[in-house]
């Protein structure tokens, strides 16, 4: 019985461990995780699916079996208990009962007798008399006994479910493969080139496979993920996409995913259209079919793209198919453009306490540009202005590794809502004929006659300029640091700082002039975005790219996830939980009793002794309203 | 003296109705019927079902327990009189006076927060006077915070249909709600107990546990702003939520009412208010029935997870975190129970292990939410 115990715990702490690991994953997450070392000892204990280990099966196996011979040696000693009325018992034996009393009674023995016999079936006791030898008769009764089925009706239940769960298990699999008639595909190459060990044909008993559908696509195979490879199960029927749905509510959150299905077969007169969605999955031919995600399914992508490293303010196009790749760059440091996501709705609570209403603020694509050694770094880049703070955005995030979170780039939004007058500005700032421009124009505002001073006013503008120009605002204050004083560094840097505003006001009239616009007004507002554009400039030099990549326009296609299976087990399953169910409420609410009254021929006395198989405060309780019952029913 | 004087048999529940249990039954399948001729049309015959099935469900355990069948009526009135005031709009729960102070869904809430905190210390309170008076009114708060938190979460309820109709849905879809929903479960199967084993010594600590949900509550609400209304994500559009989360927390509740005698229990027996709390045997028997009840229910609530992710994930057991660790309660429990019914065991060891149940139960609630990742949709921290 410990033993019971035991197992139970072990299974228990056994599960712990699939719940703290995540499971399956990509292997290249766990081996960063854990180094190489460690990620190997793991893999051989089979951490990374334990639920699939064989140690994790093995510990299943055995509590099956071991819950078996419980059955089988406790059932017919439940099956006697629940047949028996116990009318074997003794007057000794009954006498040393702990809850046990004795009656003097009048009459006649029979008339006592009927009395006691009336009053057992009335509290919906089941009797039998059993006259004994001496001319004694003993009435010997129970009820509740079904509660024994109980026992059998839980244990058999956890046996049929285990069993249940190996059907649906991928135990044959596990066998063919330590057979080597199996083996996991682990490279990434097109499901016609899969060879046949790795595939898994129609009468596989029961899979649990995923097939990826783009819209207007159809497929007959699926594909089961095992460790870190797949199979390929083949289907006895072709799944076509007709279109994927998504609904949102109001508020942006997504509210229902529908795929509508065609599924074509020879066995079929025509092809059986239908819909599928979360919570109410097609059954076909046995498998179930699952609305499970969604994914891209190749949407187009147009995107203009500054350079930032260009004299002139130069920018180009790029198309991208999401999934593929692109080039860009010229020949000698081209880079590989990897368009890895595009979402159409992003959901984000913008405001600055956190407190507001989540809302849609537009898609946004995710992006890597890898170099010619391989290195990576990974952009994600909002098509419209986002409201952070009352002020419109353009903002893209970069990071270098997986494991960090993007740190983002805020490009302020000109009065038009484009990117175009921060690109135009920055040219104007960085480029040295204007810079000198620039300077003049400062001189000039300045009160200053004496033209001497007024030309190393501009000169010390356009170092100013051509620093900023060259390293931000680091480069600056290592300047300030280089040349001034440690007392006077603050106050020289603060003019340094309004200078730099006062280029940018007159870099963007530049601009505005160019544009045949009007000038621009010297307010708060203005200031602000000036002062954020300066931001982007100094912020654009950890940017890691010299190309600023601005989603233009879109084609959106989506792809559905479905996910197949056939679990014949799951019959099995059910029948197993509702005799759990069955069982366990037996256990708890059916209560055994027994009593026995035996009726002493010839001392007048009736000695009454009662027993349930769960000593509680129930049963006490009971024992004594009975004792007290069968004290009134012999005494009239 | 004849034969007929004694009549010993035990009546059938028939014949001990009254004739307000008849009305009560009557009321109750009157208003499913007159829910029924409203929105059939939005029902499926699941939730038909379950319609009618509550019906007869409360008529019946309302006969059994008539504090229970008050407190159905309680809730009706208030609910249906706070949905009367709303006119349809929203808006009013601001400015009706009913509505905004008492009987709003956030009113009705903040009521039942406050008032499980009164009835804690009235509780305590009682126990050290051994005052039955202070018993009784502690008893009657606990009535009272659950009577206003069924109405929060009715009116709830209604208030996400005005949101907009595709929005409606049973509050029991987030980490706000079910913490509601636990607290009354946990009070409930307390009141039912203190009912039938006059155990009033025990509220206090019973109500530590709920006020520790409740302390829970507030912090979500006022940290977090986790009390509005959110929509449904697909995965939980299933009219399978309205019965597996509801057997879920009867499990839970049940679990920490036990945890909760466990300590009594273990307090007792180190002589520690030992003459205040009812007998050890009195003790060992709550702890034992309410675990029962867990079980039973926990297992329906497990295996009604399984048909729901058989028919939203394509599997019934997928190894999941909160699967798992539904399994790994079951698993502790189950060994609780064999110790006690096969081995007979009693005492400390028991009371000690439904306390650590209590952590366990804790982590699956709460912690795999926190720390662990899966497919369960809702509640996150
Ligand atoms: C997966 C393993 C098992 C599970 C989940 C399980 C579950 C249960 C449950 C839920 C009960 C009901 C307790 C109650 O009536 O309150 C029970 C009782 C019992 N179990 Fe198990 N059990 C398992 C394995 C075993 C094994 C291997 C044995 C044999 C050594 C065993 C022997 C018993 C016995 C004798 C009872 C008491 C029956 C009675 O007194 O009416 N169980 N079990």
């Amino acid at each position: 019985m410990r033993f019971a115990v035991s197992m139970l715990s072990v299974l228990g702490v056994a599960s712990i461990i699939g719940t703290v690991l995540k499971q399956n994953e990509p292997y290249e997450n766990y081996i960063i995780k854990f180094g190489q070392f460690w990620f190997e000892a793991f893999e051989m204990l089979g951490l990374y699916d334990v639920y699939h280990a064989l140690w994790f099966l093995l510990i299943l196996l055995f509590l099956v079996i071991s819950t078996s011979l419980c059955i089988y040696r406790n059932t017919p000693l439940m099956l006697k208990e629940w047949k028996t009325f116990k009318e074997q018992a003794t007057e000794k034996s009954l006498r040393a009962f702990s809850h046990q009393a004795s009656y003097a009674t009048q009459g006649a023995s029979e008339q006592a007798q009927t009395k006691l016999t009336d009053y057992l079936t009335g509290q919906s006791f089941r009797y039998q008399l059993k006259p004994q030898a001496n001319g004694d008769v003993l009435i010997a009764a129970k009820a509740g006994t079904h509660q024994r089925l109980g026992y059998i009706f839980t244990h058999a239940a956890i046996v049929i479910i285990c069993f249940g769960g190996i059907l649906d298990g991928n135990l044959p699999f596990k066998v063919q493969e330590m057979l080597g008639n199996k083996k996991i595909e682990v490279l990434d190459i097109p499901e016609s080139q899969v060879p046949e060990i790795s595939r898994l044909n129609m009468d596989n008993p029961s899979f649990r496979a995923n097939m990826t559908l783009p819209e207007g696509m159809s497929d007959d195979v699926a594909f089961v993920r095992v460790r870190d490879g797949y199979l390929v199960q083949e289907l006895p029927f072709r799944v076509a996409l007709k279109d994927f749905r998504i609904e949102h509510y109001a508020t942006g959150q997504p509210k229902s995913f529908e795929s509508d299905l065609i599924i074509t077969d020879p066995d079929l007169d025509k092809p059986l259209e239908k819909t599928i969605s979360v919570n109410h999955p097609l059954i076909y031919k046995g498998i179930a079919i699952y609305q499970s995600d969604f994914q891209d399914g190749g949407s187009t992508l147009k995107f203009k793209v500054w350079d930032l490293t260009s004299k002139e303010m130069l920018n180009g196009e790029i198309d991208g198919v999401v999934a593929k790749k692109g080039t860009l760059g010229p020949p000698d440091q081209t880079l590989t453009v990897e368009f890895n996501e595009f979402r159409k709705f992003n959901i984000m609570n913008l405001s600055a306490d956190g407190k507001g209403k989540p809302r849609n603020v537009g898609p946004n694509t995710t992006y890597k540009l890898r170099d010619k050694s391989g290195q990576a770094r990974e952009y994600v880049s909002y098509m419209q202005p986002l409201q952070l703070d009352g002020k419109a955005y353009f903002v893209s995030g970069m990071r270098e590794t997986v494991q960090e979170d993007f740190r983002y780039l805020r490009v302020p939004a000109d009065d038009d809502l484009t990117i175009e007058g921060f690109m135009r500005l920055r040219n104007v700032l960085t480029n040295p004929d204007k810079q000198r421009e620039i300077a003049k124009r400062l001189s000039q505002n300045s009160n200053t006659t004496d033209a001497n001073l007024r030309s190393q006013f501009e000169l010390s503008v356009m170092r100013l300029l051509a620093t900023f120009a060259e390293g931000g605002f680091t480069q600056l204050s290592q300047v300030i640091e280089k040349a001034v004083p440690e007392a006077e560094r603050q106050k020289a840097a603060d003019t340094y700082f309004k200078l730099l505003n006062a280029s940018a006001f007159e870099a963007y009239n530049m601009v505005l002039a160019e544009q045949k616009k009007p000038e621009m007004a010297l307010n708060p507002k203005s200031v602000s975005y000036l002062q954020d554009a300066l931001n982007a400039m100094n912020d654009l030099f950890y940017y890691g790219t010299p190309y600023y990549f601005q989603l233009e326009d879109f084609e959106h296609k989506e792809a559905s996830g479905l996910q197949l299976t056939k679990s014949p087990g799951q019959k099995w399953v059910y029948l197993g939980s509702a005799l759990l169910v069955l069982g366990i409420f037996a256990m708890f609410y059916i209560r055994e009793r027994r009593i026995w009254l035996l009726l002493k021929a010839n001392t007048q006395e009736v000695l009454f002794a009662m027993s349930s198989n769960r000593k509680n405060l129930d049963f006490d309780q009971e024992f004594e309203r009975t004792k007290q019952q069968l004290a009134q029913v012999l005494s009239v | 003296m004849n034969t007929q004087t004694y009549d010993f048999k035990p009546k059938s529940i028939w014949q001990t109705l009254r004739v307000q249990d008849w009305l009560y039954a009557v009321a109750l399948m009157a208003g499913a019927f007159f829910a029924f001729s409203q929105y059939s049309d939005y029902m499926d015959a699941y939730e038909l079902g379950f319609l009618f099935g509550a019906a007869i469900t409360f008529s019946y355990l309302g006969w059994r327990w008539k504090g229970l069948a008050k407190l159905v009526v309680g809730v009706a009135v208030l609910s249906l009189f706070a949905i009367n005031l709303y006119h349809g709009d929203q808006a009013r729960a601001g400015q009706v006076f009913f509505l905004k102070y008492l009987i709003s869904s956030q009113s009705a809430v903040m009521w039942m927060n406050v008032l499980f905190i009164f009835a804690m210390l009235t509780y305590w309170f009682a126990m050290f006077k051994r005052s039955d008076f202070a018993g009784r009114v502690a008893s009657a708060l606990t009535w009272s915070a659950v009577l206003f938190g069924f109405v929060g979460l009715m009116v709830r309820w209604y208030e996400s249909y005005l949101i907009a109709p595709e929005v409606g849905h049973i509050p029991i879809s987030n980490l706000y709600e079910v913490f509601i929903l636990f607290c009354l479960i946990t009070a409930l199967l307390y009141l039912h107990y203190e009912d039938k084993f006059n155990t009033k010594q025990l509220g206090g600590f019973v109500l530590l546990i709920i006020n520790a949900g409740v302390g829970f509550i507030l912090w979500y609400k006022f940290d977090r702003g986790a009390d509005a209304i959110q929509p449904l994500v697909p995965a939980l559009q299933s009219y399978w939520m309205k019965i597996h989360v509801p057997a879920n927390f009867i499990g839970y509740g049940a679990f920490s009412l036990a945890a909760m005698v466990a300590s009594a229990y273990l307090l007792a027996k180190k002589g520690i208010l030992a003459t205040r709390l009812p007998s050890l045997d009195v003790l060992d028997d709550v702890m034992y029935k309410s675990i029962a009840v867990g079980f039973a229910f926990f297992t329906i609530a497990t295996i009604l997870g399984a048909m729901w992710a058989a028919e939203a994930w394509g599997g019934y057991w997928s190894w999941d975190p909160k699967e798992t660790w539904a399994l790994i309660v079951w698993l502790n429990y189950a060994a609780w129970l064999h110790l006690r019914m096969v081995k007979g065991l009693r005492g400390p060891v028991l009371a000690w292990w439904a306390l650590v149940g209590l952590i366990v139960t804790t982590f699956a609630f709460l912690g795999v939410n926190m720390f662990l990742s899966g497919l369960h949709s809702y509640g996150e921290l």
